[in-house]
C-alpha cells in the first residue's frame, strides 16, 4: 500500500515538474502550440483510458464528444452570446446526460458490438455538425469567441499552456484517485471478467455507466477549451479519424495506464509534426509504426518500458 | 410513384451489394481469426483504383480485374502474415490498431503509388439506362448486383461442399479442435484474409464506374460493410448479406425521402436501434461466457 502511494505521488510530481519547466526549453510558440494540442489530447486520453484501460471497454466515437463541447462552446458563447464558462458547463452537462442516455443500452454490448455502437454514435454527431450548417457553419467550421472569465481574457499560448497544464494536472490526479479507489478495484474486476466480478457483488452495469459519462465529460470539457483556444472549429475535430486517433493514442502509451496514454498522446501529437519531412511518404509512415508498435509491444509503450527497469528499483 | 419507390430500391440494391461483399469480407476474416479487419475498405479501393488506372493504360478490363483482384489477395496475405497473426494474443482494440494502421499505410501507398486525384472507369457494357415500369436503371448495376449475386452463391458453395471451406468452418467454431483434427489453422488464417481481399477487391473494380475510385473511396464503404456485418450477427455470412442489402435500401429510401445529405447516417441509426433490441445482431447467436 506504502509503495501503490509512493508510486502515485512520485509519477503526479513528476509530471508536474515536467510540465511546470517545459515552457523554458520551449525556444518560440509554434512549439508551445504543439505542447498544448498535445495536452488537449492528453486530457482526453487520461479520461478515455479509464474507459478502455480498467473498465475494458472500447469507444470509438469519443471524438463525438469532444466535437459537441467544441461546438456547445462555440455556438452558444458565440451566437448567443453567453458567458463562455457557462458554455463550457452547459456542453459539459448536455454531453454527461448524452452519454448516460445511450450507456445503458450500449455497454450491454460485447467487444465488437460495443464498438460499432460508439463509432455509429461518433460518425452520427459528426454528420449532424457537417450538416446543420445554420448553426454550425457546416463542413468550413465556425470562429469562436476567446474565453473570457471574471472579465479577464485568455490570450497567447503562454497562458494558455499553463491553463491545459493544469487541467491535465487536476485530470491526472483525479483518475489515479479514482483507480486506487473502491471503484477503481472494482473496475479492474469488470475488465478481468465482467461475469465473475458480478458473482462477487460489484455492480458492474453501473460502474461502467459512470466511468463511460466521466470520460465522456473530460472529452466535452477539452472539446470546449480546446475551440477557445484554436478560436476556428471544424467537423473533422469530431469525425471518426479523431476518434480513432485518440483510442490509438491511449493504446499506443499502453493500456491501463494513467502515464502512458499521457505520453501515448503527446508522442502521437508529436509524429505528425515529426513526419512533415517525410511529406508524401508521411501516411505510410505513421501506419507502419502504428502497426510495427501494437505488433511489437501489444501492451503499450509505458508498460513495455517499464518492464525492462528491474523490479527491485521499482519497489 | 411507385416508379420513385423503385427507382430508390434498385440504386439502393446496387449499393447494398457492394457493401453484402464488404459484409460477408469482415464475416470470413472474423470467424477464422476473430479479428475486425479495418483495412477491408482498401482491398475495395485496390480493387477499383487498379482497375480504372490499368484500363487506362491500355490493359484490357478483365485482365486489370484479375491484376488488381491478385494483388489485393497478395496485400490481404501479407497483412495477416505480418500484423495480425504476430498480435495472435493481443486484445481486441491492439488488433483493432493494428488493421487501422494497415488501413493508413495501403491509402498512403496507394497515395503514392496513384496519386490523389479521382479515378474514371468506363462502364463495362454502356452508359444507355435500361427503363424498368418507369424506373430507369445504369447497365453497371446489374454488373454489381449479378457479380455480388455470383460471388454470395461461390462462397456459400465453397464453405459447403469443399474441404478447404469446410475446414475454415471448422476453424471457426473451434481453433482448437481444428488444430487437433490436422488442419493448418494458420494457412485458414491467411486464407481468410485472401478471399476477403478478392471479394473487396472484385467489389470496388464492378463499382468504380458508378462511384469513382480514389484512394479514400475504401472508407466509408469499408464501415458500411462493418455496419452490415454487425447488423446480420458478427460472423454470420448469409446475414451480413442480408445486413448490406438492408443498409443500401435503407440508405436509398432515406436519402430519398427524408434528406440526402444525412445519407450515411442512416446505416448508423439502424445499427444503433438494432443493438438497442438484439445485441447479437439479426441472426447472431447468443453466447455464454466462461469464467
Amino acid at each position: 500500500m506504502q509503495n501503490i502511494l509512493h508510486g502515485r505521488l512520485t509519477g503526479l510530481l513528476a509530471m508536474g515538474a515536467i510540465i511546470a519547466v517545459l515552457p523554458a526549453f520551449l525556444p518560440n510558440n509554434f512549439y508551445l502550440d504543439v505542447a498544448i494540442l498535445a495536452g488537449f489530447n492528453a486530457v482526453v486520453c487520461v479520461g478515455l483510458n479509464l474507459l478502455i484501460g480498467y473498465a475494458g471497454q472500447i469507444s470509438l466515437g469519443h471524438a463525438g464528444f469532444f466535437g459537441i463541447g467544441a461546438y456547445a462552446s462555440g455556438v452558444l458563447a458565440g451566437t448567443y452570446g453567453w458567458p463562455p464558462v457557462l458554455a463550457l458547463l452547459a456542453g459539459a452537462v448536455f454531453v454527461g446526460l448524452l452519454a448516460f442516455v445511450v450507456a445503458k443500452p450500449i455497454l450491454r454490448l460485447k467487444g465488437h458490438y460495443l464498438a460499432m455502437a460508439t463509432l455509429g454514435i461518433g460518425i452520427i454527431v459528426s454528420i449532424v455538425l457537417r450538416t446543420e450548417s445554420g448553426l454550425t457553419g457546416g463542413p468550413d467550421g465556425m470562429t469562436v469567441e476567446p474565453f473570457r472569465i471574471f472579465g479577464v481574457e485568455l490570450y497567447g499560448e503562454r497562458v494558455w499552456y499553463w491553463v491545459v497544464g493544469a487541467l491535465l494536472f487536476a485530470v491526472v490526479w483525479l483518475s489515479l484517485n479514482l483507480i486506487d479507489s473502491p471503484m477503481g478495484r472494482a473496475l479492474r474486476a469488470v475488465h478481468g471478467s465482467e461475469v465473475a466480478a458480478e458473482v462477487v457483488g460489484v455492480d458492474t452495469a453501473r460502474f461502467k455507466v459512470l466511468v463511460f459519462v466521466l470520460s465522456a465529460v473530460f472529452a466535452s470539457v477539452a472539446g470546449s477549451l480546446f475551440a477557445h483556444y484554436a478560436g476556428l472549429i471544424t467537423p473533422a475535430k469530431a469525425d471518426f479519424f479523431k476518434s480513432i486517433e485518440l483510442v490509438t493514442m491511449v493504446v499506443f502509451g499502453g493500456m491501463a495506464s494513467t502515464f502512458g496514454a499521457v505520453v501515448g498522446a503527446v508522442v502521437l501529437t508529436l509524429l505528425p509534426q515529426l513526419l512533415t519531412m517525410f511529406q508524401d511518404y508521411q501516411q505510410i509512415v505513421l501506419g507502419a509504426i502504428l502497426m510495427a508498435t501494437m505488433v511489437f509491444m501489444p501492451k503499450g509503450l509505458l508498460p513495455t518500458l517499464a518492464a525492462l527497469i528491474p523490479a527491485r528499483r521499482r519497489a | 410513384m411507385f416508379a420513385e419507390l423503385l427507382q430508390y430500391m434498385l440504386s439502393g440494391l446496387t449499393i447494398g451489394a457492394i457493401y453484402a461483399l464488404a459484409g460477408l469480407g469482415f464475416s470470413i476474416i472474423y470467424n477464422a481469426s476473430h479479428v475486425i479487419n479495418f483495412a477491408q475498405g482498401e482491398f475495395i479501393m485496390i480493387g477499383g483504383m487498379a482497375s480504372a488506372t490499368l484500363t487506362a493504360s491500355g490493359v484490357p478490363l478483365p485482365l486489370a480485374i484479375l491484376i488488381g483482384c491478385g494483388g489485393a489477395m497478395l496485400v490481404g496475405v501479407l497483412v495477416a502474415k505480418f500484423a495480425v497473426e504476430r498480435a495472435r494474443n493481443a486484445s481486441t482494440v491492439t488488433l483493432i490498431i493494428i488493421t487501422i494502421g494497415a488501413s493508413i499505410f495501403l491509402r498512403g501507398v496507394a497515395e503514392l503509388v496513384w496519386g490523389k486525384d479521382f479515378k474514371r472507369l468506363d462502364a463495362f457494357s454502356g452508359e444507355t439506362p435500361i427503363q424498368l415500369m418507369g424506373a430507369s436503371m445504369q447497365p453497371q448495376s446489374l454488373w454489381v448486383v449479378g457479380c455480388a449475386a455470383v460471388l454470395i452463391v461461390a462462397i456459400g458453395l465453397f464453405f459447403n461442399r469443399t474441404l478447404t471451406g469446410k475446414a475454415m468452418l471448422a476453424t471457426s467454431h473451434n481453433r482448437l479442435a481444428a488444430q487437433l483434427v490436422g488442419i493448418d489453422v494458420k494457412r485458414v488464417v491467411l486464407a481468410s484474409f485472401a478471399l476477403s481481399a478478392a471479394l473487396g477487391a472484385i467489389g470496388g473494380a464492378v463499382v468504380a464506374p458508378i462511384t469513382f475510385s480514389y484512394t479514400e473511396m475504401g472508407i466509408m464503404l469499408g464501415l458500411k460493410g462493418f455496419t452490415a456485418a454487425v447488423l446480420g450477427g458478427l460472423g454470420h455470412g448469409p446475414g451480413a448479406v442480408a445486413g448490406g442489402l438492408i443498409v443500401g435500401v435503407a440508405e436509398a429510401l432515406g436519402a430519398g425521402y427524408l434528406s440526402s445529405a444525412y445519407k450515411d447516417a442512416v446505416a448508423f441509426v439502424i445499427i444503433l436501434a438494432v443493438l438497442l433490441f438484439m445485441p447479437n445482431g439479426l441472426f447472431g447467436k447468443r453466447g455464454t461466457e466462461r469464467v
